[in-house]
């Protein structure tokens, strides 16, 4: 409720999101120039990356203040919501790309490099002999990257889906704590969650050193290391995202922020959370298992 | 709660100069800043395209080297698409929507701030590729690879610059959604939403689903070129025909992306000057609906000639032409909603029935195109830049212009010179067709499109299509001292402006306050476009 007057609440001007775009600007001019061979393009990069840290504290901070004076409205909180829902769609977008360009190779471009259908003449005249399988022959037929091993679903991954299944059910709980107002087992749960998210990347980070260092599997591997190192490492980034956000949750939570009613960061974070469990999962069945 | 009034005191000592622009959380601001980027960016497309017209005057090579005209064509599609009809709907967004649901700004306002100030880095960046090693982009705007991967240092900068403009959409996309889903005054009922508003909620959707899916197509064109991936690589298993997919898939959406806030805009002008209430609300309303859905499962027609299975052929054409239901739903509208009208012809207006007559054109050509054996004769010629400028330009930007016509005295408070605006429809009008007509012929007789030489027997209409496009380019320059002049004073308008307008917005000063509904109006009683009652609009608390 902002005041007698109106009962609508608007934020005072910032500053904040003209200094992101130099933020961004800036790690993507600097990513250029390193791309185009120039190495000082790292220290733009560098330069950007701090200003984006500042910029993420000042204005994440500034909305956190506001938020913690009581200053939001029920209205805020839904505009919020709704603003939090549309961002993880275009993320579930932004995967089903690349799960799209998954299923086009499994299910039309490597069989007819193989022959299938209106593959034929390709096949005989470009690369006879090339027979289509996955994943053993998924470098392609110019058996780009080597021979590599594929990763198999029941090592690691098996354990890493497990944990992150775990880390959901302990963010739950959590939340059942914050709803209930125990603030010991809304911490420990949280606490868990992030120590649970932090095993997850460590784990995968190791299933990397093992795929370059004794299977062979590097993201040069053809389309398989494509397919499988774009996937899991998009997902590994929005993990590491995740467990940063519930970081950050965890101090407030420490500091004494939010209260049963009203707790909307929590949450936001707990729904991104869950998206990139469920997107484990499909990556877990599709790029390990099938 | 002092610390809120401290906000409240905050917006009214907004800063001043330069720094007002760059903090405000304004939606008004926001939406000036946006209309004139967008112009500003309408002129620098306008001269790469009169670059083109140029060198395309005559056969042979003239002015420019091949390298430097293809990268006129995509270059000039980039900064037209993304630069100009995007950021101007948005613009109409977020001067309209607020006024329209009788909010007092966006739901996210510091967000839409955001949105806003990563175009003009984008820009900056994606424009500054001119200059580089190896040249701009010049592979088309739809950056096909293996072609577009032997861009020189142009193409990181490229990739990042479409990376950030894709989340200013986003953001500006989620921005309109949780206005419209949250911030509607009590009464305004989904439908009894004007239809620029729906036609944005739709749209906002449609970029929130698809720009996201470009973002991930541009990042395998990356990691294609500098990572060893081999997502479109044959050789490592890969498709470039996959890109084609992928692209096709935000392609074909962007393009409704492009016209449904025109209708929109159409649906609130033709009722205005008619003095009827719109035909068919719901059915608007539905249709738009169902262009969205069917805009998803049509990309492929863009591809009819690359091979794909007989089936795929036939699916892509038979949902395309299922498209033309629908937006023949749309024209049929219109057209019954000026049926017996009290007509005028004010400047909105005319631009409006041009609109309709023009883009309906553009709809007639996209259905030949459709037809897959026909397709392929048309493909990757003429007739289809004469397709798609037909639905681009006196469709998306004669309905930007007549928004623009429509609203400005509600804007800024002064009536335009009636003079000079139908002066400048006429010109714009005539040089229109006299550009993009002829383009349907040599197009059909075989001229390939995004060369910078041709046959001999093609040279008639292309010096046409360039006077026309000269033409139509001084043209617009009325357009830009006529807003201006309008901005710097003119007749007082009243606060309804148009004798048969309806909506919110109306019910404001012209100019609007600052923050447009304070106290959010109660939007009574059984109105709807059907029994044509007014607004009633009852401040709750003073
Ligand atoms: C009845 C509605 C429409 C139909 C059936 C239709 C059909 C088509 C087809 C089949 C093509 C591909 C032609 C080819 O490359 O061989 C095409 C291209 C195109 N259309 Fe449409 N279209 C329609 C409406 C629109 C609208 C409303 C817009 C935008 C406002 C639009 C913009 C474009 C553009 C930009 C291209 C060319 C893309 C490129 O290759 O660079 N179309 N259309
Ligand atoms: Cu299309």
């Amino acid at each position: 409720m902002a005041n007698a007057e109106s009962n609508y609440y608007i934020p005072h001007g910032s500053h904040w999101p003209f200094v992101g775009s130099i933020a961004v600007f800036s790690l993507m001019v600097g990513f250029s120039n390193y791309l185009n061979g120039a190495s000082w393009g790292t220290y733009i990069m560098a330069f950007g990356l701090l200003v984006l840290l500042v910029m993420l504290f000042g204005w994440f901070g500034a909305v956190i203040k506001e938020s913690e004076s009581g200053n939001y409205n029920k209205q805020v909180d839904v505009s919020f919501r709704w603003g939090m829902v549309w961002f993880i769609f275009s993320e579930i977008m932004f995967f089903a790309a690349f799960f799209g360009a998954l299923f086009y190779v499994r299910v039309y471009s490597l069989p007819w490099l193989g022959g299938e259908a209106s593959g034929a003449a390709t096949n005989s005249y470009l690369w006879p002999g090339f027979e289509a399988l996955w994943p053993l022959t998924a470098n392609g037929p110019g058996e780009i990257g080597g021979e590599f091993k594929a990763m198999a679903w029941n090592g690691l991954p098996l354990v890493n889906t497990i944990i992150l299944l775990t880390s959901g059910v302990t963010l739950t709980w959590a939340h059942h704590a914050l709803k209930a107002n125990h603030r010991g087992q809304l911490i420990i749960g949280l606490a868990l969650t992030v120590l649970l998210g932090a095993i997850f990347m460590a784990l995968q980070g190791f299933e990397y050193y093992e795929a370059y260092n004794h299977l062979g599997l590097t993201l040069g591997s053809g389309v398989y290391g494509s397919t499988f190192f774009m996937l899991t490492g998009f997902h590994g980034m929005h993990v590491t995202i995740g467990a940063i956000i519930l970081f950050v949750i965890l101090i407030r939570c420490i500091r004494g922020h939010f209260n049963p009613e009203h707790h909307f960061g929590f949450e936001a974070a707990a729904w991104y959370w869950h998206f990139v469990d469920v997107v484990w999962l499909g990556l877990f069945i599709f790029v390990y298992i099938m | 709660m002092s610390t809120t009034t401290a906000d409240e005191h905050h917006d009214d000592h907004h800063p001043s100069g330069i720094m007002r622009w760059i903090t405000t959380t304004n939606h008004k601001d926001i939406g000036t800043l946006y209309l004139w980027f967008s112009f500003i960016m309408f002129f620098i497309g306008g001269f790469m395209a009169l670059i083109i017209r140029t060198e395309l005057f005559e056969p042979g090579m003239q002015f420019v080297d091949p390298q430097f005209f293809n990268s006129m064509t995509t270059m000039h599609a980039i900064v037209m698409i993304f630069g100009v009809v995007m950021p101007a709907f948005t613009g109409l967004a977020n001067w309209l929507i607020p006024l329209m649901i009788g909010a007092t700004d966006m739901a996210l306002p510091r967000m839409n701030n955001w949105s806003f100030w990563i175009l003009p880095f984008a820009f900056a960046m994606m424009l500054s590729t001119l200059f580089m090693d190896g040249g701009g982009p010049a592979g088309g705007w739809t950056l096909y690879p293996p072609l577009v991967l032997q861009t020189g240092d142009a193409f990181p900068f490229v990739i990042f610059a479409i990376h950030f403009m894709g989340m200013s959409s986003i953001m500006g996309a989620i921005n309109v959604v949780a206005t419209i889903l949250n911030m509607r005054a009590p009464g305004m009922t989904l439908m009894k939403m004007p239809l620029f508003v729906w036609t944005w909620l739709i749209t906002a959707y449609l970029l929130i689903a698809v720009m996201p899916v470009l973002a991930g197509g541009v990042t395998m064109l990356l990691t294609d070129k500098f990572f060893e991936t081999s997502f479109f690589n044959a050789a490592g298993g890969g498709d470039p025909v996959l890109f084609q997919h992928i692209f096709w898939f935000f392609g074909h959406p962007e393009v409704y992306i492009l016209i449904l806030p025109s209708f929109g805009v159409i649906s609130s002008i033709i009722p205005t000057f008619a003095r009827k209430p719109l035909f068919g609300y719901s059915s608007m309303v539905y249709a738009t609906a169902s262009i969205a859905f069917l805009s998803f499962i049509v990309w492929a027609h863009h591809m009819f000639t690359v091979g794909m299975p007989l089936a795929g052929e036939l699916f892509f054409m038979l949902a395309t032409m299922l498209i033309a239901v629908p937006t023949g739903v749309k024209v049929f509208n219109w057209v019954c909603t000026m049926w017996r009208g009290a007509m005028t012809f004010e400047t909105p207006m005319l631009f409006a029935i041009a609109f309709i007559i023009l883009f309906t054109i553009g709809g007639f050509s996209g259905l030949m195109l459709a037809i897959t054996p026909a397709d392929f004769q048309y493909h990757d010629t003429y007739f289809v830049v004469a397709h798609f400028h037909y639905v681009l330009v006196p469709g998306s930007i004669f309905a930007i212009i007549a928004a623009v016509y429509y609203w400005l005295p509600k804007w800024t408070g002064h009536m335009y010179s009636e003079f000079w605006g139908k002066t400048h429809f006429w010109l714009s009008t005539i040089f229109v067709n006299i550009t993009f007509f002829p383009m349907h012929f040599v197009g059909l007789a075989g001229m390939p499109r995004r060369i910078p030489d041709y046959a001999l027997q093609f040279s008639d209409y292309n010096q046409i299509a360039t006077i026309g496009a000269f033409g139509f380019g001084f043209a617009q320059i009325i357009f830009l001292g006529l807003v201006i002049a309008t901005i710097r004073g003119g007749v007082k308008a009243t606060d309804r402006v148009w004798e048969g307008a309806e909506g919110l917005e109306w019910t404001l000063s012209s100019p609007p306050p600052y923050h447009s509904f304070t106290t959010p109006p109660n939007v009574k009683g059984e109105w709807n476009w059907f029994t044509h009652q007014h607004y009633e609009t009852v401040k709750t608390r003073s």
